[in-house]
């Protein structure tokens, strides 16, 4: 697993392109599966980052239309394997939020690539780290994304005011 | 607006951090976020004067709001929580962004990892800006404790706990408890039997009258959570009447039927009304209905006609209890490896390739040769195999080592030696003799006459064409040589297994697994009879292999881990539950049908949903599929999750 | 009203837009006339012959309000929105598609090529040999004449210029325009960036009965017809009421159609499509993948159902382009075929 290492750059400048994926972890399986992974020192690009939610079930389709949003070039959603949800049956709502949402995601020309939804348990460390290495680099392979703004001023070129407005988030 | 104050307190965790991430950089990157009025490095945060430096600061400064970036909140936000509330501030207003686990351990080089902590120490600064102070509630705590699985280390733990005077539910599924332990003959290294030292606890755990023994039950539900948990528990049927039965066994005498005995690992027979063995606690036999003759044709009842007290009862029924229990232990043990699985060992093909197991059984004075050891044929072995690590450290089968085997080899080769006139030959990989007095009792058995010590895996059991006997080939790895060692008897030491329903066994108690199967433990290290469950613990070869010592060890921790629980008569249950705004809820009624805890309930004079909050427990499920955003979980609301991704998006 | 003598100024404008929201204006009936009686009107184009010049000769500041419906499309109506905006007081994204993008804004998920080449070139009642596409030059014996550019996404009024008030609605309904117009009549104003419409979901007001949000399968509304006295979303019918703002009046629920989400988000909801998806898609019931699949299939076209009247309101907005390509490529395929 160890020299399964996409990272680029170095102690220099930074790399050219390293690919942003925003990855929201249930607290009782996929973070303490990736903590696993830093205890077992496998490694993964430094592009990955986690924010810790209580349990998948908690990630509102929104949150990951938010880091897309934000320009992340993919984003990874983690929970409990079927079954071992510590809160019973949270993983199953996440599963069926991604049915749809996936569809969604396709409409919106975001390939299915750059989402995942993946069960990791608190002991999967070398999953987690599998996962990750596996998803930067077919990530790595469609190129960046960019966020919602910079794909707004391309588009038109016109300087859109801040957001805010009516309904935003 | 200004923002709260906020203090960033970034740890070198001596150079587990600070190798790889560039501490200036991140302290100096912090000091620069909006709000952030002082921002300080390191060596340990969490030692006392890394905490003080939080305590003073939130005086001098009077911070509103604390970061830490150091190891996993699951390691120390407890700690820094606690710093924070010493200095003065609501514990909930503190968040850590984790630049160990997840970062300086898991990155290749320098740079990725400062810019990488970097944007976690902004995506926890970002949500610290938003949290608010939770005040901590607590619960009354059943000071029962449910113990599943009566094996040494489930017994070990009744004993503790009602020793120290508080209840427990003692549930095995067999008829006795006693677990594998009951089977062995002589243990290593003192050579003590097994029985002679665990028969006394058994005897205790039936007579201490704070525990209450279930055998040949099983736990069928658990709902609930630390505190109050709600269980299931089925008690089969035995056919017996326990208040009645006086143990003499004279039905099992007239029993008509013989079956295969499985306390004997099939070597001997039983009746179809029996005890598993002589020392059984509780001494009362079970009929096992699939081959008792009245079960199958309605008649026979020789068992019912024979019994002095007249306890037989043919309609007995399944007995449902349920109990609420403050802490549960699970010690549901391990299962042996089946070696049949593997060709290469000959095992189910060969009469007198057995496991350790039987080898036990067959040493053991009530075992089914009365403690001879003994070929199929009634004869005396004449050259004895004893194979190590049979399913374990073998990637076909399993990577772990299994801890007892090379110790167990070593106690089988005495035996041999002194019940036989057999030549011995230990075929081993390493031989691992851990632990007190391991290495000595080794030495001792190195010492004695005709046991041979070959270093090499035995690769192959096959019959000796000439003599009908068996040949052992083996890489001799010292010598360099393959041998072909002629023996008329191998003993297989097979792999510790997590049971076959582990899986089943731990969706009931919401514990986790490891890669290898056994019950995942809340730190390998510091916390290994915890389970992320709050409130189930677990304690022996359920964990992982090991022997008895340790499993004992185990059994008693496992017993303080639930005495806290249960002394304490009170658990602290988070804050962080859902809440409703009333004001923005339109009683759509999407959220009640979503919550596993029951939590939530509509009130129809308001025409909103309402939270329990004492049903809580936060997993913000419903909070994700609130349309309106009336449903809000405290301490992960969507401003603050939105606010996180923000932050680890930026650069 | 103190300050009665003195008439308002007032300005309505429609930019990407059906015209519906022109409609709602003169379904206020009888009262159009107290409006009039009340402001003077300095652009209208659906109605009165002002010209843009006329308004660029007006001061800046001096209208007091414009109503504006409709999103941006072109560079026209930006411009338009620009000056309108320089012009006005206070400026009231009125309709959906001002506030959200409306309608118009699903067509987000194709650029201009695309739209282009499917509506000058690949619809059955398209008769355009020449492939002729609308140019922004045209040269002409008299000169060279100038066009709006169509732009690539569609945006909401308040991606172009600040805005005061949002009166959502596909269209808004008379008694909400009435409350906005007496609410600017009397000075009487919300705080600055308020919508004009209830802060709680549309189910506040439905009287349909509601039991427990589970489903077996998802029907669409030319499927079945819906018993009317029951929740929709419990009958399997994509509903967006739980997630958009109350205010119009159950108009649709009235007519045993589900809320297509005219008005908008509320205002705590995370994002409006996104939200409606995720609480319809824990209705399904099932724990595996074997058995929910089939009835979340069921939930066809979830961009178009999730974010009808809010693509451009919403967090990703327009579709990636490195997909267009192939959209484009299936296009013409189709055309083809």
């Amino acid at each position: 697993m160890t020299e399964n290492v996409t990272a680029k750059g170095g102690q220099g400048g930074g790399p050219a392109w390293e690919p942003k994926v925003v990855a929201i972890f249930c607290n009782w399986c996929s973070y303490t599966g990736a903590d696993l992974a830093g205890i077992s020192r496998l490694k993964y690009p430094a592009g990955l980052r986690i924010v810790r939610v209580m349990c998948s079930g908690r990630v509102s389709p929104a949150f990951v239309l938010k880091a897309f949003h934000e320009g992340a070039d993919g984003v990874l959603v983690g929970g409990c394997h079927p079954g071992d949800c510590h809160y019973l049956e949270g993983n199953y709502k996440t599963l069926k939020r991604k049915l749809v949402f996936e569809r969604l995601l396709e409409q919106f020309g975001i390939e299915k690539t750059r989402f995942r939804l993946e069960w990791i348990s608190g002991g999967e460390g070398d999953k987690f780290a599998r996962v990750a290495n596996e998803l930067i680099k077919e990530i790595e392979a469609l190129g960046p994304l960019g966020s919602v703004a910079e794909r707004l001023r391309q588009a038109d070129g016109l300087s859109l005011r801040a957001e805010g407005g009516a309904g935003s988030a | 607006m200004p923002g709260p104050k906020i203090g960033v307190y970034v740890c070198h965790c001596g150079s587990n951090i600070a190798d790889k991430v560039d501490m200036d950089a991140l302290r100096d990157f912090a000091g620069e976020l909006p709000d952030v009025v002082v921002s300080r490095d390191y060596k340990y945060m969490c030692s006392d004067p890394g905490q003080d430096l939080i305590k003073a600061d939130i005086k001098e400064y009077g911070l509103e709001r604390v970061v830490v970036a150091s190891c996993s909140p699951r390691m120390h936000e407890p700690t820094f929580k606690r710093a924070c509330e010493v200095g003065g501030l609501n514990p909930y207003l503190m968040e850590m962004a984790n630049i160990r686990e997840q970062c300086s351990w898991v990155t290749v080089d320098r740079g990725g990892a400062t810019r990488k902590a970097k944007a976690l120490v902004r995506s926890a600064v970002n949500k610290a800006r938003l949290l608010e102070p939770l005040e901590d509630k607590s619960v009354p705590v059943d000071p029962k404790t449910l113990i599943v699985g009566g094996g040494i280390a489930g017994i070990e733990a009744a004993l503790k706990i009602a020793e120290a005077g508080y209840k427990v539910y003692l549930v095995e599924r067999e008829p006795s408890i006693g677990g594998q332990m009951a089977k062995l003959d002589k243990t290593f290294p003192t050579l003590d039997c097994a029985a002679c030292i665990l028969t006394p606890k058994m005897v205790s755990a039936a007579q201490n009258p704070n525990i209450t023994l279930l055998t040949y039950a099983e736990v069928e539900d658990v709902s609930g959570y630390v505190g109050n948990f709600e269980v299931t528990i089925r008690k089969r049927a035995r056919g017996v009447d326990e208040k009645l039965c006086n143990g003499c066994g004279t039905c099992q005498e007239k029993c008509p039927i013989k079956v295969p005995n499985e306390f004997e690992e099939g070597m001997g027979l039983r009746k179809a009304i029996y005890t598993p063995f002589p020392q059984a606690v509780p001494n009362k036999p079970v009929i096992d209905r699939e081959n008792c003759t009245y079960y199958k044709t309605g008649k026979c009842r020789v068992c019912e006609r024979v019994c002095p007290p007249q306890a037989v009862r043919f309609d007995q029924e399944d007995e449902i209890i349920k109990e609420r229990f403050g802490a549960i232990i699970v010690s549901t043990g391990y299962q042996p490896f089946d070696p049949s699985v593997g060709k290469q060992w000959g095992f189910g093909r060969y009469d007198n390739v057995i496991t350790g197991l039987q080898f036990e059984r067959l040493s053991n004075a009530s075992g089914p040769t009365g403690g001879k050891v003994l070929l199929k044929d009634g004869t005396e072995p004449k050259a004895v195999a004893i194979l190590h690590c049979v399913g374990s450290r073998d990637k076909n089968y399993n990577e772990y080592c299994s801890r007892i085997c090379c110790m167990t080899s070593v106690k089988f080769a005495h035996l041999v030696r002194e019940k036989t006139g057999a030549k011995v030959y230990d075929l081993y990989m390493d031989m691992r003799t851990f632990g007190k007095q391991y290495e000595e009792f080794y030495n001792r058995v190195v010492a004695e006459r005709d046991i041979y010590f070959i270093r090499g895996k035995g690769a192959e059991i096959m019959e000796d064409p000439v003599s009908g006997g068996l040949l052992v080939r083996v890489e001799d790895t010292l010598l360099g040589v393959f041998r072909e060692i002629p023996v008329d008897m191998v003993v297989l030491n097979v792999a510790m297994c997590p049971r076959p329903d582990a899986q089943e066994v731990a969706q009931k108690f919401g514990i986790q697994r490891s890669a290898d199967g056994f019950f995942l433990e809340y730190h390998l290290k510091l916390e290994p009879m915890k389970t992320a469950n709050e409130g189930v613990f677990i304690a022996g070869t359920c964990q992982a292999p090991k022997d008895i010592p340790d499993t004992v060890g185990q059994g008693a921790g496992a017993a303080a881990e639930a005495l806290k629980v249960v002394l304490l008569g009170k658990v602290t249950v988070t804050p962080t539950t859902a809440e409703i705004r009333e004001t923005l809820c339109s009683g759509c009624r999407m959220c009640i049908p979503l919550c596993p805890y029951t939590a939530i309930s509509f009130n129809e004079a308001k025409g909103v949903a309402v939270v329990n909050e004492a049903l809580c427990k936060g997993c913000g499920t419903c909070a994700a599929s609130c349309p309106s955003g009336a449903l809000r979980v405290r301490h992960f609301d969507n401003r603050q999750l939105l606010s996180q991704i923000e932050g680890v998006c930026a650069e | 009203m103190p300050e009665s003598k003195k008439k308002l100024k007032l300005a309505l404008y429609w930019a990407a837009s059906c015209g519906g929201c022109e409609v709602a204006v003169l379904d206020l009936d009888e009262k159009i006339l107290t409006v009039a009686e009340l402001a003077d009107i300095v652009l209208w184009p659906v109605a009165l012959d002002f010209k843009y010049k006329d308004v660029e000769a007006l001061a800046d500041g001096s209208v007091d309000v414009c109503l504006f419906n409709g999103a941006i499309r072109n560079s026209e109506q930006l411009e338009i929105a620009e000056l309108l905006r320089r012009k006005s007081k206070v400026m009231v994204a009125f309709g959906a598609c001002a506030c959200y993008g409306g309608i118009p804004a699903l067509a987000n998920q194709f650029d201009r090529e695309s739209i282009f080449a499917r509506v000058y070139g690949t619809t059955p009642s398209t008769v355009n040999p020449g492939r002729v596409l609308p140019q922004t030059k045209l040269p002409t014996p008299q000169g060279e004449l100038h066009l709006p550019t169509f732009y690539n996404a569609v945006y909401k009024l308040d991606d172009v210029v600040d805005v005061d008030y949002y009166i959502p609605g596909c269209p808004p309904p008379p008694d909400l325009i009435w409350t906005a117009v007496e609410a600017i009549v009397s000075g009487k104003l919300p705080p600055k960036g308020a919508t004009i419409a209830g802060e709680r979901a549309l189910c506040h007001s439905c009287l349909r009965k509601k039991e427990e949000k589970k489903v077996t399968a998802f029907r669409r509304v030319h499927e079945v017809i819906p018993d009317p006295e029951k929740c929709l979303l419990e009958q399997g019918i994509i509903c967006s009421g739980p997630v958009t703002r109350d205010g119009c009046g159950t108009r649709c629920l009235n007519a045993n159609m589900p809320c297509r989400g005219c008005f908008g988000p509320t205002p705590e909801a995370l994002e409006h499509g996104a939200s409606m998806l995720s609480a319809a898609a824990t209705m399904a019931e099932g724990k595996d993948e074997a058995t929910l699949a089939p009835i979340l299939d069921g939930i066809v076209d979830p961009l178009g159902t999730f974010y009808r009247f809010t693509l451009a309101d919403s967090l990703l907005r327009i579709r990636n382009k490195a997909l267009v390509a192939g959209a484009e490529e299936k296009e013409g395929e189709e055309a083809a075929s």
